[in-house]
């Protein structure tokens, strides 16, 4: 095919709406063969943690890095609490870990529920096609939904009605819904999103049958909404595949995926550096990179021996020839300068240049010692890097949910109005926008089956008289932790140094700063450049009224969560006709 | 002069995590939705922008509060600030937060949007102790500055209608709390209750007006000086880290949603969270605070023996009186 003269047009997206945090997207667009041709994006807030966590008490780290996100905090304390207890030399007791399981399922049912209907499902709500692609409004009319016995809907634009916002039924339920998933969080974590009951070694609720119970009648209810979630978005998925030919293409970039694990068995975990490789395996979660199909590696003692943290395009000064931590891990490894244990954080604010500075994140990379290259892993916006490395592990089987080698089977009882229900996550052909949405609906179902499994557990603790939650520990003089976790939107690491008993080093690295990292210092391009570069446009707007729907679409299937922020630069080259920004009709007020 | 249609805009481009907005998406007492529908009886026709929220994108969302910056907004605004304020004069170039972009392709500092959006609100929320405070973020040691609204404005400040900054501290700030102090402002502004009452630190009074120890239920093992060793246990924190005798709080007597959760009433020690001292005067957060040396030690004498009388009647009202017996058993 033989592409047409180019007709390139910069165009900016700045604020980036229904995302957790500040981004802009600054890009330029082939009108002419309807693809992105060059993309940054920019991230427009610096907090400054890793500065002032420096030389306070350790055991504060889980109360201050909560405080890093205001809809996975929770995820940040947990991660900080792994960390912590490998610092410490400390190991939850059981029941405490049953119990910041069952706190983090609910959130990722919290979480994933009202990111997939109230902020991702607006860009296919009847309004937003309307706006973009009244062509394929007119087919989803015509278009019965082939699971409408089950949730309710009967063509593919009564699902996108209902997903209108602050009006449709579904975006209505969707956020009772999520009221009641995070009351199943407080009830285990006390608080959301910032727990009040989660600390080093264990946690403070009150174990109680009355605790288990209450999580539990929620959970049903929880569980009978799930069952219509994952049929209406297959539904609604597979029509846009059918309604665009191509529309795969969307968002779809190499299959170079991580995932740290989430979950632990308290039955093998005893935190120890030592053992990580075991028990990181024994997760509910496998941790896991994917590279091009191929499970590399489950091992979390290589995963953290191949971080490192890359300068492209960010406000900071570099810190290779800073302080050095950590020489080598407990186990004898050598820890790279450039890793997270090593990284010394000074921000040096300035104007923002498109062309060379301009954004407040770094580039997170793993290092493949086979190949010697450093890899812009992504996350797959959470779900898809958790389902894909678990699949492939085949580890996980524990009756409510089962990792096949290829695929994931999750199973959920007879709730109020469905019956029993077995779904299977597969492997999908592509790492696209469309897989990673229908990810995270799956991904529901899978939180809540491994919930009523760790309920089982606590019960049965409970029954055994085992009502132990929490373990003294003592704060080293020196010392070392990582911890490692699945937040909501995927991979998350904790690196905290301990010296004279006071923290001389934190660095926590979230999904997003992976997601959306930059061209680094090597010039490999980050994971939303593969992902947008070359994205085929199908919106039907020309440029006058052009919204970005399929690049909006691809943003959000990230899950993007910028309290950390992103920067990236794409493409090949200046070829700019016209700077034209849409609906940048008003000049802003000079002063008051 | 009763407002019957208002806009709240909402930023939430302070040195924050956009937990004050998730938490407001928690609450039912009301939940937004009922008040956006207009089903909350009283209260004027209400439209809002809030990043995290909105259908609306990039620049037809910043629209709306470019207009209300050049004081062309179509109704009068509730500006709700969410994160703490960088000091965007501590260095020499660049910006530490910042919200859209000018013209020139330049990010516009949040400090630029507050000095134009402050002085033009009908009311302004600070959400969450970042905004209310400084916060974690304007901990000891941080590079940014930063600092709570009213550290910015001046706690002088007025509104447009008048009012003060009205601060709803916690971090974030717990979900009903927020709705409730948006509904009576809404009350206010339809003529329908008199000015919001606020305390020194601008807090809504019947919200803020008590202890989290004299709302919590575990507070009765204090008065019987009977302390928790470790978080195992379940009677009073204040030996392991609760500060909650001296924190202005209401969230062990309201719950975290739907009266679920909270803080110390269900083991998790108050750390200070609404406080404008939080967090450097409440760390290291797991230590007993100084001053429960002295009052644990002073309700000590009282409370053992309270206790043991209690426990002494208790017993004796643990049986039922001797007459309730199956007639066989009688003598």
């Amino acid at each position: 095919m033989t592409a047409a003269p180019r007709d390139v047009v910069a165009m900016s997206w700045d604020p980036i709406t229904r995302i957790v945090g500040s981004l802009g997207i600054h890009t330029t667009i082939d009108f002419a063969n309807r693809h992105v041709a060059e993309c940054r994006a920019t991230s427009s807030i610096f907090r400054g943690y890793s500065v002032f966590m420096r030389g306070k008490d350790p055991r504060d780290a889980h109360f201050i890095t909560s405080r890093i996100c205001g809809i996975c905090g929770d995820n940040h304390a947990t991660c900080a609490v792994y960390a912590q207890s490998m610092a410490f030399g400390v190991q939850t007791p059981p029941l405490g870990e049953w119990i910041m399981n069952l706190a983090e399922a609910a959130e990722y049912m919290f979480d994933h529920n009202i990111f997939q209907d109230n902020l991702v499902g607006v860009d296919f709500c009847e309004q937003m096609v309307k706006e973009t692609n009244p062509g394929v409004l007119a087919k989803a009319e015509q278009t019965l939904a082939p699971g409408s016995a089950v949730h309710g809907f009967r063509t593919i634009a009564d699902i996108m009605r209902a997903l209108n916002p602050f009006t449709g039924a579904f975006y209505l339920e969707a956020l009772a819904q999520s009221r009641i998933a995070r009351e199943m969080y407080c009830l285990m974590g006390g608080r959301h999103v910032h727990p009040s009951t989660i600390y080093p070694g264990g946690v403070g609720t009150v174990p109680s049958p009355q605790l288990f119970t209450e999580y539990l009648s929620r959970l049903m209810r929880y569980i009978d909404f799930v069952k219509r979630v994952v049929p209406l978005h297959d539904d609604l998925f597979d029509f846009m595949y059918d309604a665009l030919p191509g529309y795969e293409e969307v968002g779809n970039r190499r299959i170079l995926l991580g995932c740290w694990g989430s979950f632990q068995n308290p039955e093998a975990c005893d935190f120890r550096y030592e053992t990580m490789s075991s028990w990181g395996r024994e997760m509910y979660v496998t941790p896991g990179i994917v590279v091009d199909g191929e499970l590399v590696t489950t091992d979390l003692v290589d995963i953290n021996v191949g971080l490192r943290i890359l300068l492209g395009s960010s406000f900071y000064e570099d810190w290779q020839e800073g302080e050095t931590f950590v020489k080598t891990d407990p186990l004898g490894n050598a820890i790279d300068q450039r890793h997270p244990w090593n990284q010394t954080t000074t921000p040096r604010p300035q104007k923002r240049d498109l062309a060379n500075k301009y954004t407040w994140v770094m580039s997170p990379r793993w290092w493949d010692q086979r190949s010697g290259k450093h890899l812009a892993l992504d996350s797959g916006g959470g779900p898809l890097a958790r389902f894909w490395t678990t699949a492939l592990a085949g580890r996980v089987n524990i009756g409510y949910v089962e990792a096949t080698g290829k695929s994931v089977k999750i199973r959920l009882p007879k709730s109020a109005n469905q019956p029993e229900t077995e779904y299977e996550w597969k492997i999908p052909r592509w790492n696209n926008t469309l897989e990673r949405n229908r990810a995270r609906s799956y991904f529901q179902a899978y939180a809540a089956a491994t919930a009523l499994y760790f309920l089982d557990r606590a019960f049965a603790e409970l029954n055994a008289g085992n009502t132990t939650v929490w373990r003294d520990f003592k704060v080293p003089e020196e010392g070392v932790g990582c911890g490692f976790h699945e937040a909501v939107r995927g991979m998350l690491s904790h690196h905290m140094v301990i010296r004279k008993g006071r923290i001389a080093n934190y660095h926590p690295y979230p999904p997003t700063c992976w997601n959306a990292s930059p061209r680094d210092s090597f010039g490999t391009p980050g994971p939303y450049e593969d992902a947008i570069q070359n994205t085929p446009l199908f919106e039907e707007n020309g440029r006058e009224t052009f919204k970005g729907i399929d690049i909006m679409r691809t943003v959000r299937s990230f899950d993007p969560c910028l309290p950390c922020g992103v920067h990236m630069y794409l493409g090949d080259g200046k070829e700019l006709v016209v700077r034209y920004a849409p609906m940048f009709g008003v000049q802003p007020p000079e002063s008051p | 002069m009763t407002i019957d249609a208002l806009d709240v805009l909402w930023v939430t481009a302070g040195l924050g995590c956009d937990g004050d907005t998730i938490a407001m998406t928690a609450a039912s007492n009301p939940s937004i939705e009922d008040v956006l529908a207009g089903i909350i009886p009283g209260l004027p026709q209400v439209r809002l922008y809030n990043p995290v929220l909105g259908p609306q994108n990039a620049e037809e969302f910043l629209q709306h509060f470019r207009d209300a910056a050049a004081g062309k907004s179509p109704r009068p605004f509730i500006l709700i600030v969410e994160g703490s304020i960088p000091n965007e004069a501590n260095k020499s170039e660049g910006y530490w937060a910042a919200f859209g972009m000018d013209a020139k392709g330049d990010p516009i500092p949040t400090v630029q949007w507050l000095d134009w959006l402050a002085p033009r609100a009908w009311a302004v929320i600070a959400a969450g102790t970042c905004a209310t405070y400084g916060g974690i973020h304007a901990m000891q040691g941080n590079p940014t500055g930063c600092m709570g609204l009213a550290d910015y404005l001046g706690s002088d400040f007025r509104s447009a209608g008048g009012i003060p900054i009205v601060n709803l501290p916690g971090c974030p700030v717990q979900p009903d709390n927020f709705m409730d102090t948006l509904t009576y402002l809404l009350r206010q502004a339809a003529g329908r209750a008199p000015m919001i009452p606020l305390d020194e630190m601008l807090r809504p009074t019947w919200l803020f007006n008590f202890t989290v120890h004299e709302g919590c239920d575990r507070g009765g093992y204090y008065e019987q000086a009977d302390f928790a060793a470790d978080y195992n246990s379940m009677k009073c924190q204040v030996k392991v880290g609760c500060w909650g005798p001296v924190v202005v709080c209401n969230v062990p007597k309201r719950g975290w949603m739907n009266g679920i959760g909270g803080c110390p009433n269900v083991g998790g020690i108050c750390i200070g969270c609404t406080m404008p001292g939080f967090p450097d005067k409440f760390m290291s957060f797991m230590d007993e605070p100084p001053g429960a040396y002295m009052s644990t030690a002073a309700v000590a004498t009282y409370g053992t023996m309270v206790r043991a009388l209690r426990r002494f009647t208790r017993v004796s009202l643990d049986a039922e009186p001797p007459w309730r017996q199956r007639p066989e058993k009688k003598p």
